[in-house]
């Protein structure tokens, strides 16, 4: 009986990424340690190590695919495809943090184990096949999130923003975890596939006390994925966290909500999908609709991009709800290129903010493009991806989420989520205007040349941005091969 | 590689390398733009001869797959319909850079190579035969538009960009979902595929179901033409576009609209297209004389010729929907005139602009005397818009004109009315601008026309001519393939009726 807990050696080729970005995380947090004042930090560099050295096994863990340490976890595409996906975003902000922390004097090595163990901690939750593993996974995430947000701890935004995230935060997992409980009584099982089975057997539980417990659920992972009514905290954190944290969280955490919020509505919940059906429906619009129009009337440049963040999460819902294969491979093929396109757009943003993120205005990109004319054109395609214009990865996305969501006869959530889109263009194309139509403003300093770290990262996503705007196939073959999900 | 992927990825190569010439250099970039474009010109040329021998058919065609799932394809050719649209954009494509030669001076280079990039997406809508890649060119030429009215136009440039780029938008997602509705029921993206499903039968759409595609589509080209009600953005677009901006615009990139509608809205759902035929031509005469009727209240120039082109556009509406054989080759042979001559004016009011730098007729008159070529041209210019025998416009309207009144005569009666109005607005700005006393200032600034000038309107002016004298040098092709486009129309409402019959008399036993 108790042989079959020692994990075979199968279990940990499977989980070889998350061992390597854990020992990663605490080998800088001991170089810092015992690092003289004077030496170099080395801890970008580390960061990067670790995540390339988890992007590479997570390949051999695929071809393993498989369930790990006795159906706790489960690798297989669609959790592969997540786990490189939240790794790509934290190396992308991780490339955008160096020269960020040096400018604000905060270079130090907790900032990169925090990503690298947030990053765990979307791995694991990608992977969950269990109940308890996606809450583990989700707070190991979000706790290090919630650190990372208030990472400049002498700036008030930063303290407001992580408190909000963290009391807020908390509250939403804790109606997960209720639901969880729930879910338990219910089935007597935190197992995805065996909830299921209880779910769709001749004899299931009670149908309302299941339908709340879906919906405690759906409150907690509402809330991560910022869909209405739970996107309050968005703005005011994205505005709030330091710039590079702001591009990770809009990515990588998101990205893994979104993974396990599929997983658990499209197999455990499977059964009772008449009725969260609905519900998906209403939100999907609502979160639309208030991303979109909320952002109109934004000034801040953090902020406009968090309702464009929320906007986005309504797209992404709006496949959830088609309930098909294809509506799944829409979901991960537009969140990978709205990482790109969002990340990108960060690390702009974290470059032109300047040092204690003055200029975090659109006004203060006037002129951008005379100034800064490269970093203007790679915000340009990032925006006009973010729009959903032919030969960006946006659009693509978008393509496949409403066409999923036609497949399904989602009519009039395909036309009014199409109309939104239209409604985005505006406030994205207002930034495009004050960077090219409007003349620079003399009290915003020139900014320099985008250089570095940042540099890296705004050419890898831009040119990521437009490979997967005119080469779709390159993910979606995969994409529509994970579709599946085997509970 | 054929000679039709030459002349559609050469202006996209051209726009890479436009990028690359180093910004202190506007000479280099104009020179390049220029030598570009009529290469692409020439090329583009050489299509004809190949298309004319079979008109009926696409030539040129290539065709491969792009993505697997949904299947998209790389779907292309030309026919009968296309060509002169395209040899209408390659043509004018240098025209607009030669007229921007001293007209831009700020940012040069991304000027040109916005131009280019315009050249590229254009000519993509007019040679897809995948709706697929028709959309994404039909977006991608949104964007340098948006640019070349945005950076380099007049005061309220922002305003109009953006009014511009948010109508297109909402109109194209209308056509993104009906599209890919389509393809949902047909399993591809591929016009042929889909016109054959139809034919056959093997895509079956219920009524109500054609009529929403068709309105899909219909949105996103009225929007485009444009159609009254929805072409408030055209008059804004125009005044405030720079020259070669508003000559592109009006052009070639109100042609893609109409285009749009004979390409796809008539074949592809002849029944809802006939049924809304009424409905829609009402649409247009009201365009035609609403907008002639504003026109000749307008105090700007540019305005006036903005608002003609929404009296012109509907006659090319009218004619469409007319469904005959007249009217749809002088809906076709209109949108080349409307370039032509339309371009034409355009390009005459920016040199007017680059003289006196006001577009208000109250700045003027008196031209004539100061700069008698200019305004013989100018003079001629109109001749051709109001429709003048022996001039283009003239053919154009009158098979419109004999089309509709062969389907409903009371049409044909109201859209006159709008060819008198044209002769009101536009005899009256030439009067009020280049007759009469000259005044002092005036006098400072007014000369006759340079070579450079010269070489840009004079291969338009020509055009006007022969077009207007042998039509027959351009009709046929055009012909053809209207003609086919009508039994298309025809065939697939008959074989809906008869399969409705059928089914009816199955439901009967």
């Amino acid at each position: 009986m108790y042989d079959k807990f020692i994990p075979t050696a199968a279990d940990y080729v499977r989980f070889a990424p998350e061992i390597l970005l854990t020992v990663f995380g605490t080998l800088i947090m001991l170089i810092e340690a015992g690092r003289k004042e004077d030496q170099r930090r080395p801890y970008g560099i580390l960061s990067l190590i670790a995540l390339a050295g988890a992007i590479y096994l997570a390949f051999p863990a695929y071809n393993n695919a498989g369930p790990a340490f006795q159906g706790m976890l489960i690798v297989d595409g669609f959790g592969t495809f997540f786990r490189v996906l939240c790794y790509v975003a934290a190396a992308l902000a991780v490339l955008c943090s160096g020269q960020y922390l040096s400018r604000e004097k905060a270079d130090s090595g907790e900032y990169y184990s925090l990503i690298l163990f947030s990053v765990v901690g979307q791995g694991v939750m990608v992977t969950a096949n269990e109940l308890l593993m996606v809450f583990i996974g989700l707070e190991i995430s979000s706790i290090a999130t919630y650190v990372l947000a208030g990472f400049l701890r002498d700036d008030q935004r930063n303290n407001e923003s992580a408190l909000k995230y963290f009391l807020l935060g908390s509250f939403a997992t804790a109606f997960l975890l209720y639901g969880i409980a729930w879910i338990y009584g219910l089935t007597g099982s935190t197992d995805l596939s065996l909830i299921r089975a209880a779910l769709g057997s001749a004899n299931p539980p009670n149908v309302i006390l299941t339908g709340t417990a879906a919906a405690l659920m759906f409150v907690g992972l509402a809330f991560k994925v910022s869909a209405f009514p739970f996107q309050i905290w968005t703005p005011d954190v994205y505005q709030g966290a330091p710039a590079p944290v702001s591009a990770f969280m809009s990515a990588g955490p998101k990205a893994a909500a979104f993974a396990i919020l599929v997983r658990i509505f499209m197999t455990a919940f499977e059964p009772i999908a008449a009725r969260w059906e609905p519900i998906l429906w209403v939100t999907a619009l609502a979160t639309m609709v208030v991303g979109n129009f909320a952002a109109l009337a934004q000034v801040n440049i953090k902020r406009l991009l968090a309702y464009s963040s929320i906007a986005h999460a309504g797209y992404i819902l709006v496949a959830i709800t088609a309930q098909s294969q294809i509506g799944i491979s829409a979901v991960m093929f537009y969140l990978a290129a709205y990482t790109f396109m969002n990340v990108g757009a960060f690390a702009a943003v974290t470059h032109l903010a300047g040092k204690d993120e003055k200029y975090v205005n659109i006004e203060d990109l006037a002129g951008l493009g005379q100034r800064q004319p490269v970093t203007a054109a790679l915000l340009s395609v990032f925006l006009l991806s973010l729009i959903g214009v032919p030969l960006t990865g946006g659009f693509f996305g978008k393509f496949y989420i409403f066409k999923a969501a036609l497949d399904s006869n989602l009519v009039w959530l395909t036309v009014l989520g199409l109309l939104n889109s239209a409604v985005a263009a505006y406030y994205y194309l207002r930034v495009l205007v004050v960077m090219y139509m409007q003349d620079a403003s003399a009290e915003v300093p020139a900014p320099k040349p985008v250089s570095g770290g940042i540099l890296v990262a705004l050419v890898g996503s831009a040119v990521a941005t437009v490979i997967l705007g005119v080469f779709p196939s390159v993910i979606l073959n995969f994409a529509g091969k994970s579709g599946t999900l085997n509970p | 590689m054929n000679l039709l992927d030459f002349v559609l990825f050469a202006p996209a190569a051209a726009f890479v390398i436009a990028l690359l010439i180093p910004r202190n250099n506007p000479g280099l970039s104009r020179m390049f733009t220029l030598g570009a474009s009529l290469v692409i010109f020439l090329a583009s040329l050489l299509l004809i001869g190949g298309v004319s021998a079979a008109p009926r058919e696409f030539r040129f065609v290539t065709d491969f797959q792009w993505i697997q799932s949904p299947n998209i394809r790389y779907h292309i050719g030309l026919d009968g319909l296309s060509l002169w649209l395209v040899v209408l954009t390659t043509m004018l494509t240098p025209i607009a850079a030669l007229i921007s030669w001293t007209y831009i001076d700020q940012r040069v280079k991304e000027f040109y190579a916005f131009l280019l990039l315009l050249e590229f997406g254009v000519i993509g809508v007019f040679v897809s035969l995948d709706l697929f890649l028709f959309f994404v060119f039909w977006e991608v030429s949104l964007v340098p538009m948006y640019f070349l009215v945005g950076i380099w136009g007049h005061e309220r440039r922002i305003y109009a960009a953006v009014k511009f780029f948010l109508y297109t938008m909402v109109g194209s997602m209308m056509m993104l979902a009906s599209m890919i509705w389509l393809y949902g029921k047909a399993g591809s993206f591929d016009y042929g595929i889909i016109l054959d499903g139809l034919r056959t039968g093997k895509i079956a759409l219920t009524s109500t179901e054609q009529l929403l595609l068709f309105l899909g589509f219909f949105l996103a080209f009225a929007i485009k033409v444009p159609l009254f009600p929805l072409h408030t953005w055209l008059p804004d677009a125009h005044v405030e576009a720079p020259t070669a901006g508003s000559v592109m615009l009006a052009s070639v990139m109100l042609k893609m609209g109409t285009y749009g509608l004979v390409r796809y809205n008539l074949p592809l759902f002849p029944q809802a297209s006939r049924d809304s035929a009424p409905w829609i031509v009402s649409l247009a005469i009201i365009g035609i004389i609403y907008g002639a009727l504003v026109a000749m209240v307008q105090p700007n120039m540019k305005k006036l010729v903005a608002y003609s082109s929404v009296s012109h556009l509907g006659f090319v509406v009218l004619g469409i929907f007319s469904f005959t054989q007249q009217g749809l080759d002088g809906a076709v042979y209109q949108m080349l005139n409307h370039g032509v001559s339309t371009g034409a004016l355009f390009i005459l009011v920016g040199y007017l602009y680059e003289r006196r730098h006001s577009l208000e007729i109250s700045s003027y008159g008196g031209v004539a005397t100061l700069a008698p070529w200019l305004s013989t041209v100018f003079l001629l210019t109109t001749f051709a818009s109001i429709g003048l025998p022996t001039l283009n416009n003239f053919v154009g309207e009158f098979l419109v004109l004999q089309g509709a009144a062969k389907a409903n005569f009371s049409w044909a009666v109201f859209a006159a009315i709008g060819v008198i109005l044209s002769a009101c607005y536009m005899l009256w700005m030439y009067q009020r601008a280049f007759l009469g006393r000259a005044g002092e200032s005036l006098a400072h600034h007014m000369h006759d026309l340079s070579p450079r000038e010269w070489a840009a309107i004079l291969p338009l002016v020509a055009l006007m001519i022969w077009m207007g004298v042998y039509s027959q040098s351009f009709l046929p092709p055009v012909s053809a393939q209207n003609a086919q486009i009508l039994e298309q129309t025809k065939r697939n409402v008959d074989f809906r009726v008869s399969n409705h019959a059928i089914q009816e008399l199955g439901n009967v036993r």
